[in-house]
């Protein structure tokens, strides 16, 4: 009666060997790495860098414990911090700007585990120290400049058009253009709802009112918010964090997680940066061969920048900005249609054609300089000569070096600034100190109640209760397993959900046991007794983690930061301690006794 | 060992009066502390900023307060935190300056002051964050409530559910009660053990419901209130021994959890000492009160099977 069949005991102890092994990362934790990236988006890492950082950490005495690439970057795993840092500091100066060297942590468990994706738990930012932001996009201004756009590239398209109006001005979101003449406004009613069908146009009292539809509202704060979230991605690779964190939460928030990032004043000022594209013109007087040498051994003419442009060719380039990339509505990789060459399509706004139609006009036949400016350094992409004057606003930039490329410039350049401001509306900053301690109070507490719980269980229910002890263990073995295994953030109080989990869990065996001792002490036999104590207790103890359940999964769903890190790891432990507490403790139980034909009495205190 | 060897079953619910005056007692005052001298919310919930350091030696609060006041901010509380190291600076929401730079701006005052200061944590959080985190908070609350009510009402009777919640209902405002009069801080990491508490102290009522039906089928002739005496005695052991186990748990985190979880753990001491008591002593007497019987619980498929098994 209390025998398992064989497929039973062989399900208990796989699910045992499985979270042993996927607990077992937690025990080799983890060890300081370096985690070295490219700045730019542009330009991948090659496998003979692995080759440069080697040789760089031994010329310098700096004894690497494992070194591997794969997509996210390359890692160098170091004994202690202090080499961790002191390798950084070299690898810095020797790699130059081109890299990002990240500090990181790197798990220390050997290959076999990290092949099968065990690893340890996934430490929230209280357990580790950083930053978490919460930002809010303010839609109302991307909105606004939306308009505003609208109110310049009314006026050059009437004016183009030669239609005489009295005034443009914006009011919130829609914009007026007042005419004197009614012929007039039915003209440019046309023009208008011709060249810009997203907006809904209406006319009272001379005046043509345009508003923007509700479809287009929504792809503007659609496109703010996306391309927030990506000027963000590229500031943050510049503070060299090795795994951040950047999500859109609702419809006008980004979260920001920056684990390890102890400067806080240097993360927000960075946040707020922005980085461009910039169109200058070549300075064709001083580009003779003479100058141009001089110029790049240092001696660069008055109002003059030099650089090395992509074919490795000196140019110098007037340091005064023609256009920005503030103009930039849009940008998106394409092909040129004679070369089949990759380029990057730009779209500029209404002042922005202007002007650019106005420069090409005035130098026609100069070379023009397309550069990108990222991470505060400037790179000519392209200069290309000026043919003819260009209008419409539409550039097309040539020279790149693949369609790859192209699609990542266009990236960097829609990201390039910010589509709307942001405001930080929530902080949390934990220091690397207090993220330590937090890692120590969580386990003592969790230790010192499981050994005061087993101490009490031993002595009250003797061997059943070192049973409910071995099953409470299996627990907390589970509970890890199944943690390191969906990667769920561990913070302070999901820590503290596992010790009330253990804590609670208990119940379930208590349950058991004192059904054991009421049945024997009706005089049933032990056999008997113990089977009637499951069995009956299963209900029981069912409803009751029901009900917890239907807890942990409110504070799940409507929780947010610690709250919902409690609640996952409460959810997941209530599951684990049924198994744990119903099947595991009876499968003990049934080893120990089911196969004894006759016992005298159970050692159930 | 066993602790409970209770021959016959305590009248607990001849105690029916006492008890519910004791919890009608403590409720109103729980009620009157939250009315009069009302929760100290966290920065979770008002928005604000909290700013903690700590300092090699022991820290020195004039000093300080000193360096706070030098950035014209008059209305922050500095305070020890957990010990004499540490600091924590609260400064309420300011119009006008972002509170991301105003952690800034203390930051570097102390280090004026100081320059062996150490952050520890910053916490700021918005007033519209904060106003969120207070709705969400009370719905989790609201939804816990419904949900249990319901599985209470389909696993046994409605009864059963109104008891149990009103027990629990107020288990939630006895805490809060303490947390009013002993002005303790009221964060999210509180809001959390509160509702796990919710949790929790509903698996006591369904401990003894469960028995209280069973007993229905078994003590086919007694009264509804022996029937229930009955449950109580026989579930009391395995009450106290979970409950027991539970709080060296949570005594464990209080010694050793540290200052975040400090109260997070006392309100969870708060709700594991009433849960036991209200559980028992309030759900069961209200159960009664409102009519439960034999046929309450028993459903006609069950009874038509145990009218077959009689020969």
């Amino acid at each position: 009666m209390n025998r398992y069949p064989m497929w039973k005991y062989i399900l208990v102890l796989t699910v045992l060997l499985l979270g042993l092994v996927y607990s077992m990362p937690n025990i080799f934790g983890e060890s300081p790495a370096v985690q070295i990236t490219t700045t730019k988006a542009t330009t991948k890492l090659d496998p003979a860098i692995l080759g440069k950082i080697e040789n760089t950490l031994k010329q310098s005495n700096i004894k690497i414990d494992a070194i591997l690439m794969d997509s996210t970057g390359v890692k160098v795993r170091f004994e202690d911090a202090d080499t961790q840092i002191k390798a950084k500091d070299v690898l810095k100066n020797t790699l130059g700007k081109d890299y990002v060297i990240a500090l990181n942590l790197i798990s220390r468990s050997p290959s076999w585990l990290t092949n099968i994706h065990a690893r340890p738990m996934y430490l929230g930012l209280d357990l580790r120290g950083g930053v978490h932001f919460l930002l809010q996009v303010d839609m109302k201004a991307a909105l606004d400049k939306a308009a505003d756009r609208y109110v310049g590239d009314f006026r050059s398209s009437l004016r183009k058009e030669r239609i005489s109006y009295s005034g443009v001005s914006r009011d919130d979101q829609s914009i007026q253009i007042k005419f004197t003449d009614p012929k007039e406004l039915v003209k440019a009613q046309k023009i208008i709802s011709n060249e810009f069908p997203d907006l809904t146009l209406k006319e009272s009292n001379n005046t043509l009112t345009a508003t923007l539809n509700l479809q287009s509202q929504k792809r503007i704060q659609e496109f703010a918010l996306k391309q927030n979230i990506q000027t963000l991605h590229n500031r943050i690779n510049e503070l060299g964090v090795a795994e951040p964190i950047i999500q859109q939460q609702g419809l006008d928030r980004v979260v920001v997680q920056l684990p390890g990032v102890q400067d806080t004043a240097k993360a927000k000022e960075i946040l707020g940066r922005t980085a461009t594209l910039e169109i200058r013109l070549v300075d064709e007087e001083k580009s003779d061969p003479t100058t141009l040498d001089q110029a790049s051994k240092g001696q660069v003419p008055f109002g003059d920048e030099f650089f090395m442009d992509r074919n490795n060719q000196p140019i110098l380039v007037k340091k005064k900005v023609e256009l920005t990339g503030e103009y930039i509505t849009d940008a998106g990789p394409g092909a040129d249609q004679q070369s089949g060459r990759s380029t990057v399509n730009v779209t500029l706004d209404g002042r922005g054609a202007r002007i650019f139609r106005q420069v090409t006009k005035d130098n026609v036949g100069k070379r023009m300089a397309i550069l990108l400016i990222e991470k505060g350094q400037a790179e000519v992409i392209t200069a290309p000569v000026i043919n003819e004057e260009i209008g419409g606003g539409r550039v097309q930039i040539s020279g790149m070096n693949n369609a790859q490329e192209a699609t990542d410039i266009s990236l960097l350049l829609r990201a390039g600034a910010l589509a709307a401001p942001m405001d930080i509306i929530e902080e949390r900053t934990v220091g690397p100190s207090m993220g330590e301690e937090n890692i120590k109070r969580g386990m003592h507490s969790t230790l010192w109640g499981f050994a005061a719980i087993a101490v009490f269980m031993i002595i009250y229910y003797v061997i059943f209760g070192g049973i409910s002890v071995i099953a409470l263990g299996i627990n907390l073995l589970l509970l890890l397993a199944i943690l390191s295994m969906l990667q769920a953030t561990l913070t302070l109080p999901g820590l503290a959900a596992i010790a009330l989990t253990l804590g609670m869990a208990i119940d379930a065996n208590v349950l058991i046991n004192e059904r054991i001792r009421e049945e024997l002490r009706s005089g049933n036999s032990a056999q008997a007794s113990i089977h009637a104590g499951y069995d009956r207790a299963f209900d029981t103890i069912l409803d009751s983690n029901v009900t917890t359940m239907i807890a942990g999964l409110a504070l799940f769903m409507f929780g947010s930061g610690p709250v919902k890190g409690f609640a996952v790891v409460h959810v997941l432990g209530i599951l684990t301690s049924m198994f744990s507490a119903v099947v595991v403790s009876r499968a003990i139980v049934n080893l120990v006794y089911g196969y004894r034909r006759k016992i005298n009495k159970l050692a159930i205190g | 060992m066993e602790i409970f060897k209770i021959k016959k079953d305590i009248p607990f619910m001849s105690y029916g009066r006492l008890t519910t005056a004791i919890s009608l007692i403590t409720f109103l005052f729980a009620v009157f502390f939250l009315a009069t001298k009302g929760l100290n919310l966290g920065v979770d919930f008002t928005g604000g900023t909290v700013v903690e350091v700590s300092y090699p030696q022991s820290a020195d609060l004039v000093k300080v307060r000193r360096a706070v006041d030098s950035i014209g901010l008059n209305e922050a509380t500095v305070q020890n935190f957990g010990s004499s190291h540490d600091v924590m600076i609260r400064l309420p929401l300011k119009k006008g300056v972002t509170s991301a730079q105003l952690s800034e701006q203390v930051l570097s005052a102390l280090k004026k002051e100081d320059i062996a200061v150490e952050m520890r944590r910053v916490e700021t959080v918005g007033a519209q964050v904060g106003q969120e985190l207070y709705e969400n908070g009370a719905l989790a609350l609201l939804l816990v409530s419904i949900g249990i009510m319901a599985y209470l009402a389909l696993r046994f009777e409605w009864r059963f559910a109104v008891a149990a919640i009103i027990a629990n209902m107020h288990d939630v405002i006895i805490i809060l009660g303490f947390f009013a009069f002993f002005q303790w801080e009221f964060n999210l990491t509180v809001l959390a053990a509160i509702l796990a508490v919710l949790g929790y102290s509903v698996n006591e009522s369904v401990v003894v419901f469960d028995r209280v039906r069973e007993n229905f089928r078994k003590m086919r002739k007694a009264a509804v209130v022996t029937v229930i005496d009955n449950a109580i005695t026989r579930t009391m052991s395995r009450t106290v021994i979970t409950h027991f186990c539970t709080q060296l748990m949570v005594l464990s985190m209080l010694l050793f959890g540290g200052e975040t979880l400090h109260n997070f753990s006392l309100a969870l001491t708060i709700g594991i000492l009433f849960g036991i008591y209200s559980s028992v002593l309030v759900a069961c007497p209200i159960a009664l009160y409102l009519g439960v019987s034999r046929e309450n619980l028993i459903t006609g498929a069950e009874k038509k099977e145990t009218i077959n098994e009689m020969p």
